[in-house]
């Protein structure tokens, strides 16, 4: 400290005083007769902004999405943060491949295990849906037309052993699992899909086949799926080991009346 | 060595210290820290990224970690009897002088076609730009830290509070990007400037040029 030069008027961690032109070095001070903290006011309008977009920019968002989607800025708007688009997950190394002899296994506590190819299920009793697909993260994409079949109605295929309470679900890219109780799979309508968006359920959305559990967060939805079986204690799925609530209805609770 | 101050040395050898090493050590570590958050961050959120790097746990904590831990070397570098030279710094990026806004017209004089005025502001240490830019910097990280932490710890936190959080961190992140690119075209287009990151010192003529008053309280004629 004792080395240093004069301090300079618009410090006032050194001691010296604003605006006193005595002890300002070299008698600049004439020059700078006005020092204001902007530094600091950008800093708490910076984070004023952050703070209400955090809390109105839902709202906004939607705005903008119509925006970019309006001006088809096409290139640009395919990086920006438009929403209202699937952001597609894996916790694997990448998007699996569904094995040339894929089936889908409905078994564990049942009478009649099930082994069944696309063509199976597909001509099983279909259910549609017209639904939101609601990421926990907070983006969303509105109205997807789903097409599957209901899990409840697999179970009761296959002959549900009193003891089962619960569907433990796997996905075949070896990693992620998820878990629903019985009730939690009738009242939300959770269906094996096999068809998303119009089409069949492509590779990255976890096709051919994957779970879609309206009315539940999208971690839930395990993609790839491989086999759904019926077990007395479900174990917490991939993200619920990782901190994620085991309970994910997204308002908190079942909806009033099942979808 | 002495930090962050000029030796008589240095100043025979028409040389100044501009940022000493507790400042370059920060600037390079928060470097590193914004570009595996960048780089973490795209791989969280552009899909074909998604499909070539995948592992989304993994590379969820390392932006997680890295993005808490984005405070930390600034702080450290204002901790403690090395941070001296940094501390100055820091309370002088945020006190705003008459030089400076005549500076910031000039600018918009520039930008907008007008002609400039002759009279050269007599900048200190840093200009408007450099000012703003340091405090958008660490307004828009705390808000970074604030709603990415919110979207790790969400429970407590109503849906819509998520989105938004989420739409503030995807905006706020290109708003970076777009911040870091020009950062970095800026640095290349003044070499000197560029070369006293690494080696903290730039000649007294650059000195003179873009920060003649500080170049004036920091030493010598």
């Amino acid at each position: 400290m004792t080395e240093e030069p004069p301090a300079s008027p618009d410090k006032p961690a050194s001691g010296a005083s604003d605006g006193s032109p005595s002890e300002a070095p070299r008698g600049k001070a004439a020059q700078e007769p006005w020092s204001k903290p902007i530094g600091r006011r950008t800093v708490l309008s910076v984070l004023g902004l952050g703070a209400l977009g955090t809390l109105f920019g839902s709202r906004a968002q939607a705005g903008i999405t119509s925006l970019l989607d309006s001006v088809h800025a096409g290139g640009i708007a395919s990086v920006l943060p438009g929403g209202g688009q699937f952001t597609i997950y894996t916790v694997t190394s990448g998007y699996p491949a569904a094995p040339a002899n894929y089936r889908l296994r409905v078994d564990g506590l049942v009478k009649r295990p099930l082994s069944m190819t696309v063509a199976d299920l597909q001509s099983l009793p279909a259910t549609r849906l017209t639904h939101d697909f609601q990421c926990v993260t907070g983006w969303e994409v509105s109205n997807v037309h789903w097409v599957g079949v209901r899990l409840v109605d697999l179970a009761e295929r296959a002959g549900v052993d009193p003891a089962a309470s619960a569907f433990q679900l796997t996905s075949f890219d070896g990693v992620y699992t998820e878990s629903l109780t019985l009730a939690q799979a009738r009242e939300s309508g959770a269906i094996a899909a096999y068809s998303m968006l119009g089409a069949p359920v492509t590779r990255e959305h976890g096709g051919p086949v994957r779970l879609y559990v309206p009315d539940m967060f999208g971690y839930k939805s395990i993609k790839w799926l491989s086999r759904i079986e019926l077990v007395a204690h479900a174990e917490p799925g991939y993200w619920e080991q990782n901190g994620y609530p085991v309970n994910a209805w997204i308002s908190g609770h079942a909806p009033a009346q099942a979808a | 060595m002495s930090t962050g101050q000029v030796t008589a040395e240095q100043s025979r050898q028409r040389v100044i210290l501009r940022f000493d090493r507790v400042e370059r050590a920060v600037h390079w570590v928060n470097a590193s820290l914004f570009l595996i958050l960048i780089l973490t961050g795209a791989a969280l959120y552009f899909t074909p990224l998604i499909a070539l790097v995948g592992r989304r746990r993994l590379i969820e904590q390392v932006h997680l970690y890295v993005g808490l831990s984005l405070p930390l070397p600034l702080l450290l570098g204002l901790a403690g009897s090395w941070g001296r030279s940094l501390r100055r710094d820091v309370s002088g990026v945020n006190r705003w002088t008459e030089a400076d806004m005549q500076w910031l017209r000039g600018l918009v004089d520039t930008a907008a076609g007008r002609p400039q005025t002759a009279v050269r502001p007599r900048l200190g240490k840093f200009n408007a730009g450099q000012k703003l830019n340091a405090a958008f910097v660490v307004g828009g990280g705390l808000v970074m830290l604030g709603t990415g932490a919110l979207l790790r710890w969400y429970v407590p936190f109503p849906l819509s509070w998520r989105a938004g959080a989420t739409f503030v961190h995807n905006w706020l992140a290109v708003a970076f990007v777009v911040l870091i690119v020009g950062h970095i075209t800026l640095a290349l287009a003044d070499r000197e400037a560029l070369r006293s990151m690494f080696g903290g010192r730039v000649s007294r003529a650059w000195a003179a040029r873009h920060a003649p008053a500080w170049l004036e309280e920091s030493g010598e004629p």
